[in-house]
């Protein structure tokens, strides 16, 4: 969930958003902010599944050291979500396993 | 290759209080820092900090980062940003990953006369059953993700762990609309201070004492946490399980130093628990044991901020000193002041284990540099 009203943050307001296309699907994201934000806005926490055993992993350090975020980006596999920012119509993939190189942009 | 005065890894209290010494004396200074804009966790320090006014007491961590950020630029120190240090050469060449986009990385290399390394802290982590699943992330991340990005990635939250963090981010995540489910400690005793654990406490929140994690259960995320009183041997009592339903699982097991750039340039380490393991030593000039290479902050055992800031500065002004921007008799009073305020801050609160540990560091210099083992 987004934190829009915070006591010492404020208000979040006049949002700029751009579309981003998450697993096929549109999905709303702030402009500028990471890809990570974006996900969990919307409580989509799993960001990848692990090669051997296929066990889901999502955010663990949240600022780009532990790699458990890390997603297939515009075809690009191993981006680090949490420190990747969103562009409008950008491709954001749930990774399987060590991900494939598509590299479509 | 580029050349420059002061070159500084890591732009977090530490680091951008070096720059701002080194350049108000008048040296040239870069900063490279990894995230897109400087002020280190400090960017998500929503509460307001402790202590004397000099060290910005009721300020809060948030503001201090813009405070530093505006000195810097004003000081036209160079805030070279999204720039990972890739390593530590000979001839004290630092190497430089520019992230530019998705694909497009700049590398460049930069040969300093002095350089600093404050490149902070990274998170403790537990094992448990379960405690791969998303949903179970450290203490530190969720403050970054709730106070910096402003999502949380679930509804209810179970802290592990009663030190300063675990309460803070507690509160934090609470002003911010989470549940807090309670927070489990496997001291006796509350770890942090009281006048934190009151504030959730007051609100009804249960810290569970002599309690672990046992196991985080779900599918596709966590769903429910285990928790279960603690023996001595940090095994479990058996029967004393308690199943909490809770969506996120915080970690919040301490802090380690961030030693990769200090190892790879060789300096000598010694291991202390009371800040955080092991880290490299230095003099009182904050100067490590391979000459030109200065640590501060976290980077050189786990403090507070206000350490860091303190630490950050005494080594820039020991730095301008090295360069001949300040005379040594000036010099020598500044830093004097600076290791006065430094011994203020550790007489507080768990204070007396750091100076012992300090003073390891400082000795254990001293013998490496008259060659001892």
């Amino acid at each position: 969930m987004r934190v829009m009203n915070h006591p010492v943050l404020g208000e979040q307001k006049d949002i700029e958003w751009v579309t981003i296309i998450f697993n096929g699907k549109p999905m709303k994201a702030e402009k500028g902010e990471m890809i990570l934000a974006a996900l969990h806005a919307e409580n989509q926490i799993v960001n990848r599944y692990t090669a051997k055993r296929h066990e889901p992993r999502g955010i663990y350090c949240g600022i780009g050291q532990c790699t458990d975020c890390m997603m297939v980006v515009n075809g690009i596999p191993n981006v680090r979500t949490c420190i990747t920012p969103v562009e409008d119509g950008m491709t954001v993939e749930i990774q399987e396993g060590l991900g494939k190189w598509r590299g479509d942009k | 290759m580029r050349q420059c005065e002061v070159l500084v890894i890591g732009g977090g209290p530490a680091g951008l209080s070096a720059a701002i010494e080194a350049a108000k004396a008048g040296a040239q200074v870069v900063v490279v820092e990894t995230n897109r804009e400087v002020g280190g966790q400090l960017v998500k320090q929503t509460h307001k900090f402790f202590g004397s006014s000099r060290h910005r007491a009721g300020t809060r961590g948030i503001d201090i980062a813009k405070i530093l950020r505006k000195q810097c630029e004003d000081l036209h120190v160079e805030l070279k940003v999204n720039s990972l240090v890739m390593g530590i050469y000979a001839d004290n060449v630092v190497a430089i990953d520019e992230k530019k986009s998705l694909t497009e990385h700049n590398i460049e290399r930069i040969q300093a006369k002095k350089i600093v390394i404050s490149t902070g802290a990274s998170e403790n982590s537990i094992r448990f059953p379960g405690w791969t699943l998303p949903g179970v992330m450290g203490a530190g991340a969720i403050q970054t993700m709730c106070n910096y990005h402003r999502v949380i990635p679930g509804r209810k939250l179970l802290m592990i762990g009663s030190g300063s963090v675990g309460l803070i981010v507690c509160y934090q995540l609470m002003q911010a609309g989470a549940e807090i489910v309670g927070i489990v400690e496997a001291l006796p005793h509350i770890n942090g201070y009281a006048v934190h654990a009151s504030k959730l406490t007051r609100e009804g929140i249960p810290i569970y004492t002599g309690y672990t994690i046992k196991e985080a259960r779900g599918k596709e995320r966590v769903e429910q946490a285990v928790i279960a009183k603690v023996n001595p041997d940090w095994s479990t009592v058996p029967g004393s399980e308690i199943v909490l339903d809770t969506d996120i699982v915080a970690v919040g097991a301490g802090l380690k130093p961030l030693i990769g750039m200090a190892h790879m340039s060789g300096c000598e380490f010694v291991y202390d628990k009371a800040l955080g393991g092991w880290a490299p030593c230095h003099n009182k000039n904050m100067e490590s044991t391979h000459k030109g290479i200065y640590v501060a902050g976290d980077t050189t055992g786990l403090e507070e901020a206000s350490t860091a800031i303190e630490e950050g500065t005494i080594s820039g002004i020991a730095i301008a000193e090295s360069l001949g921007y300040i005379p040594k008799d000036k010099a020598k009073t500044l830093k004097d002041e600076g290791w006065e305020r430094l011994a203020g801050l550790r007489s507080g609160f768990k204070g007396e284990d750091r100076v012992k540990a300090k003073m390891k560091q400082l000795n254990r210099y001293d013998e490496v540099m008259k060659g001892g083992k």
